[in-house]
């Protein structure tokens, strides 16, 4: 077991990698999509539900094969970890539109007003307002889905990065120890997993007692 | 004879098939206190909203010092600046504390100075009995305290007009007095205001003229001594008897 575990965490590092810089980009998609549904742009607005539409209701295999088998047909060929942080935010971005949309109709229309009454404009009004409420509400299910997602990269296997789930199976296939190597498997994503989790219910706390509580 | 600041010509509002204001006229001069009274639904905070551009409306037209005030037009945050509005639930932002409250719109929307906008803030607050409370957050305050900070934050942007809709409605009792005397010191620097309220004895006192609405209309229009001791439509003393109670003779049993 102690010889292999440089290569999970090897693999680890790449998922760490590719996750967090499809988890960042998901919630930039995220914020500017639920921003868009809140003030109901015209035009903007269809592209963005149909865009969450087609996310949420495909598999981030079937996604990371267009990328990675697809797109190279019409001549765009992208590297296998582009691809992964692509697909991954292409599907955590709907995920995150809709938790941050949510907490923003969460938000009394009032506050609005309020804000609106002291000549902000809607940007303002969104921007120091509207969003940071809406973010201490949003803070579990954005937390509940930056775990959905990691997990979620367990399918990078599937287009020859080398993730952890790559590397169990390589195992496996090399040594037949198929005990050893997913218990480890389970032990690295536990290790990756259980601090966000933990920082998450934190952050939670720590929101909620300086906004609300009133 | 004084300026006029604000004028509503022929004022329709409609929610779909409902008509709350029809055709109301009010011409409003610098330095008035202008007291609604109404029933409950007679359409005086949809007038205020109005005057605010909060809320779309069907026919007419809304000018504060010439300019139009309506929803979709270009400069309408331009012209909120000048219009100060404290609302009944106090609307103080919950994530930022009493002075970033007051700070945020001076800062950020009309790109005054911090530091100077920090500095009226603080001299305010403390007028208004506040000092001490800058670094608190709303949740932190009682509800008296909260409207006395909504009313400083509405102030620090300089309007020139101030719009209070049933500002002390949801306090209780014993803290209606504390942001009474605050609108009552503001009105005799001279600011002009509009003031939705059922509290009776401080409409009197601060009014300049008072306006009874019903039905989306004025009904009745004067000054607030002739209103309340002979007012002169029926519906006007109607209202205003529900807010008298006699001593009834226990009958002998």
């Amino acid at each position: 077991m102690q010889t292999y575990a440089p290569l999970y965490a090897e693999a680890a590092l790449l998922t760490l990698r590719i996750g967090s810089c499809g988890i960042l980009l998901s919630a930039a998609v995220g914020i500017f999509c639920s921003g868009v549904l809140y003030y109901r742009v015209p035009v903007l607005k269809g592209i963005v539900s149909a865009y969450v539409e087609l996310s949420r209701n495909t598999p981030l295999l079937v996604q990371l094969f267009f990328l990675y088998f697809g797109l190279p047909k019409i001549g765009i060929r992208l590297s296998a970890e582009m691809c992964g942080v692509i697909g991954l935010t292409f599907l955590g971005g709907s995920y995150m539109t809709e938790a941050f949309r949510s907490s923003l109709e969460a938000v009394e229309k009032i506050q609005y007003e309020s804000a609106m009454s002291l000549g902000m404009n809607n940007v303002q009004v969104f921007r120091y307002v509207i969003f940071p409420q809406a973010l201490a509400t949003a803070v579990p299910s954005v937390v509940a889905n930056i775990v959905f997602l990691l997990k979620e990269t367990s399918v990078f296997s599937g287009i020859a990065l080398a993730d952890l789930m790559y590397v169990a199976k390589d195992l496996i296939g090399l040594y037949y120890q198929t005990g050893e190597a997913l218990l480890m498997l389970v032990i690295a994503y536990l290790v990756m997993l259980l601090p966000v989790s933990l920082l998450g219910s934190v952050l939670e706390r720590r929101l909620r007692y300086a906004g609300f509580g009133n | 004879m004084e300026q006029t600041i604000l004028e509503i010509r022929d004022l329709v509002k409609k929610y779909e098939d409902e008509t709350i204001l029809n055709g109301l006229n009010l011409q409003i001069r610098r330095g008035e206190v202008v007291v609604v009274l109404g029933p409950s639904g007679c359409g005086k905070s949809t007038l205020l909203r109005c005057m605010n551009a909060l809320e779309s409306i069907q026919g007419g037209q809304i000018s504060l010092e010439g300019e139009t005030v309506e929803k979709s037009s270009k400069n309408i945050t331009m012209i909120r600046q000048k219009i100060g509005m404290v609302f009944q639930s106090y609307e103080l932002f919950p994530h930022k504390t009493i002075l970033e409250n007051i700070t945020l719109a001076p800062v950020h929307v009309q790109k005054r100075s911090l530091s100077d906008v920090e500095e009226e803030a603080l001299a305010l607050l403390k007028r208004v009995g506040l000092s001490g409370k800058e670094n608190a957050y709303p949740r932190q305050l009682s509800g008296g305290q909260k409207q006395r900070a909504a009313i400083v934050r509405a102030l620090c942007m300089h309007p020139e007009i101030m719009l209070f809709d049933e500002v002390t409605a949801a306090l209780d009792p014993e803290m209606v007095r504390e942001v009474l005397d605050v609108i009552l010191e503001l009105a005799n620097e001279g600011m002009t205001m509009v003031i939705v309220t059922h509290e009776m004895q401080f409409a009197r006192a601060v009014a300049d003229r008072v306006l009874f609405i019903e039905g989306g209309q004025i009904v009745e229009e004067s000054d607030p001594e002739s209103f309340f001791t002979n007012p002169s439509t029926q519906r006007a003393k109607a209202f205003l008897q529900t807010f008298e109670f006699h001593k009834e003779q226990k009958k002998d049993s």
